[in-house]
């Protein structure tokens, strides 16, 4: 019997953490009682993550939203009619015109959502694999040109031109090369990488395939962080269906080209995201970081070239070859081309993942999207780029979002995760975080980011006891200085960001730091 | 959760499922985490022997990783965020509820519960987040954190 519908729950770890699962769980049991048939998917998340449990039920090919669906609410919504979009206080009406998800430009989480992630048929009906048969058509030459052309630049946060990278790679001699996926998403208020894996898994997988095929490797690898173990299960089912289907393996559908993924679990270690270092972990060992040269692209994973991208960057590229370079230079400003997938996060009302294009300010991801502030308070802070991104104050809001424009005012874009904070924020502890972090996370190669780093906190702590503050202001100022010249990466290069952004702006919080509780 | 007793056997059967490579020790041990909670002092060695590095490069590598104890943990396992998102959303405040309720200071096990900090679980737009033996909540409160933590418990 045809089921009289079907309704979407996410089975994506936001939706899950607020209670997806029962309400799953609660819409069956309900379904069975009452002799109701219908498909229940468990799809990726919309990205409005503060409407989920977001439960959409189809009708007459419109698929109509209830949002922040409780287990307890489930009862009552079926009755309501929920299999056929019946009213009830929860109900949005359809999912597309929600203001959050109908404003948005989705070049890279469009099928996010919509589809059941594990279904080949589902993918397939929404143009998956498409891009990939047409990579092999036009030939590798093709896919490279159109990745340059389109300006695409890295979203892990470093913004390296993709194109330059994956020409790089190409032109390398060599037996074997790999593509390493970056998806240790260790930033701390970004989560776009695992968005993307769990509603959309097997368009990474042809991501994947188009870089192995555009720079000639034959294996690529997943880096994923074990913080993620929901990613990790939807990840490997999604490789066992493209095994079994024949979309990766040798000879993948009679193209001549082989391609397969191997995927890897990360540790704990957040310095395991940059790119030596999570090479260093692929082949079994500390994730200390490398010296560059050698780039990854001629000396990488086990001394072959390598293309190492994040997550984000590889899932741009399927619609840049469907759709061509053109139209994703033509979004966004300057050079930064195309979309970036920003993750509103902390104390903020309506946070989420919201993709647009480049260009547009920072405020109005805050107050249009994000609502302001979940606690209703005014914004103090916004930490934009992860825990090595500076602090930018509420006069700072209306920059607009562009790599150089950031870069400008000693902030960076990075992955595009945006932390807000409200005026309860003591921003003395947010310096002293950066610091404790950066001690805690160091892989110890150099001196000024291993110990520079714990010197640090202890410099932070005698301000805020208010021991000789402006000595010690003057050293912390020449700490950030020494950890900024001489380390080796961005983890003690970047860590004086945040501080020193403290220091420029807050740096009242140090003498009030003790009264607060 | 699943016997944590150390086998010799089970211990092979994870190398082997990993190719016997030492390039894979980062999966075997993150294995060996999975099945044990820790990674004792008697493995270090038999994975050494069997994957062909010294006993120093393995317990190199085991030290290294946050993921990777080195003493064994309770039954339960209690992370809670301390990064950016969650630190605006209250964790701090959580951290300490924890502490007290649980009777264990970070990186301390009480009562056959492990408490540890983690430094982001992806759920910063559903701050502050927690994970309990392996599953990630959000928007958790202290009275939340307690209703988790004795239905935890009742799953012993
Ligand atoms: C301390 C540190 C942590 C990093 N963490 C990540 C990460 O979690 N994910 C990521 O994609 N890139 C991360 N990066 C950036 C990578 O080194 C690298 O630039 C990126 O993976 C390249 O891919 P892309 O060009 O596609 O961005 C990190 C860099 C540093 C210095
Ligand atoms: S800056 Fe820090 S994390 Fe980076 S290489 Fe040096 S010691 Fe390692
Ligand atoms: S900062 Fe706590 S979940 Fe990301």
């Amino acid at each position: 019997m045809k089921p009289r519908s079907k309704i979407y729950v996410p089975r994506e770890t936001s939706s899950i953490s607020v209670g997806a699962d029962d309400v799953a769980l609660g819409i069956a049991r309900e379904a069975k009682r009452t002799g109701t048939s219908i498909e229940l998917i468990r799809n990726g998340s919309r990205g409005a993550t503060w409407l989920e449990p977001l439960v959409e039920v189809e009708v007459d090919g419109t698929r109509i939203a209830y949002g922040s669906v409780s287990a307890s609410d489930v009862p009552g919504i079926f009755a309501a009619g929920l299999v056929d979009g019946g009213e009830h206080p929860r109900r949005l009406g359809p999912v597309m015109e929600i203001d959050y998800l109908a404003r948005q430009d989705r070049w890279t989480f469009w099928r996010c959502g919509l589809i059941d992630p594990l279904s080949l048929d589902d993918f397939r009906a929404h143009k998956g694999f498409s891009a990939l048969e047409k990579a092999f058509g036009d030939g590798a030459d093709a896919v490279l040109d159109a990745v340059s052309d389109s300006g695409l630049r890295g979203r892990g946060g470093a913004g390296f031109p993709t194109g330059i990278k994956w020409r790089t790679v190409a032109a390398t001699a060599a037996d074997q090369k790999y593509i390493a996926c970056n998806a240790d998403e260790g930033d701390s208020g970004t989560f776009s990488d695992r968005m993307l894996m769990e509603g959309d898994p097997l368009g990474l997988i042809e991501s994947m395939a188009i870089a192995g095929f555009a720079v000639g490797a034959s294996k690529g690898y997943i880096y994923l962080r074990s913080e993620y173990p929901l990613t990790h299960s939807i990840l490997s089912r999604a490789l066992d269906v493209a095994r079994d289907t024949g979309w990766l393996g040798t000879n993948i559908q009679d193209s001549g080209f082989d391609f397969d993924i191997e995927l890897h679990l990360g540790a704990g270690s957040y310095v395991c995201g940059e790119e030596t270092a999570m090479l260093e972990s692929l082949e079994g060992k500390k994730g200390i970081v490398r010296y560059k040269p050698p780039l990854p692209a001629h000396e990488g994973l086990f001394g072959k070239p390598t293309a190492v991208n994040n997550v984000v960057t590889l899932g741009s590229v399927p619609n840049i070859v469907n759709l061509g370079a053109e139209r994703y230079a033509r979004m966004g400003v300057n050079r930064s081309k195309g979309t970036l997938a920003f993750q509103l996060a902390g104390n903020i009302k309506r946070g989420g993942l919201v993709e647009k294009s480049f260009g547009l300010p920072l405020r109005e991801l805050i107050e249009d999207w994000g609502g302001g502030t979940a606690s209703g308070r005014p914004v103090k802070a916004v930490q934009v780029g992860g825990p090595l991104g500076a602090y930018l104050t509420a006069a700072q809001l209306d920059m607009p979002l562009d790599y150089e424009a950031f870069i400008e005012i000693g902030a960076m874009i990075g992955h595009g995760g945006i932390v807000v904070f409200d005026d309860t924020v003591d921003m003395a502890q947010q310096a002293r975080f950066a610091m404790e972090f950066c001690a805690i996370e160091s892989c110890g190669k150099c001196t000024p980011c291993r110990i520079g780093s714990t010197r640090g906190v202890e410099v932070i702590d005698r301000m805020i006891a208010g021991e000789n503050r402006e000595e010690n202001y003057d050293l912390l100022v020449e700490l950030c200085d020494t950890m900024e010249g001489a380390s080796l990466c961005a983890m003690g290069g970047m860590t004086p960001y945040p501080v020193r952004s403290v220091l420029q702006h807050f740096a009242e919080d140090f003498a009030s730091s003790g009264d607060k509780p | 959760m699943a016997t944590r007793r150390i086998d010799k056997e089970t211990t092979s059967e994870i190398v082997r499922h990993f190719g016997t490579r030492a390039d894979m020790l980062v999966q075997i041990l993150q294995a060996i985490v999975m099945r044990y909670g820790w990674v004792p002092e008697e493995t270090i060695r038999q994975l050494a022997d069997e994957v062909n590095l010294s006993r120093a490069d393995v317990f190199g590598v085991v030290t290294y990783y946050h993921d990777f104890r080195t003493e064994p943990p309770g039954n339960h396992i209690v992370k809670v965020c301390q990064a950016e998102a969650c630190q605006a959303m209250g964790s701090r405040a959580l951290t300490k509820h924890a502490r007290k309720a649980l009777g264990a200071n970070l990186h301390e096990t009480n009562d056959d519960v492990t408490l540890e900090p983690v430094y982001c679980l992806g759920n910063c737009a559903c701050a502050p987040a927690v994970m309990i033996d392996g599953k990630t909540h959000g928007r958790v409160n202290p009275a939340r954190f307690d209703e988790l933590v004795g239905a935890m418990k009742d799953s012993r």
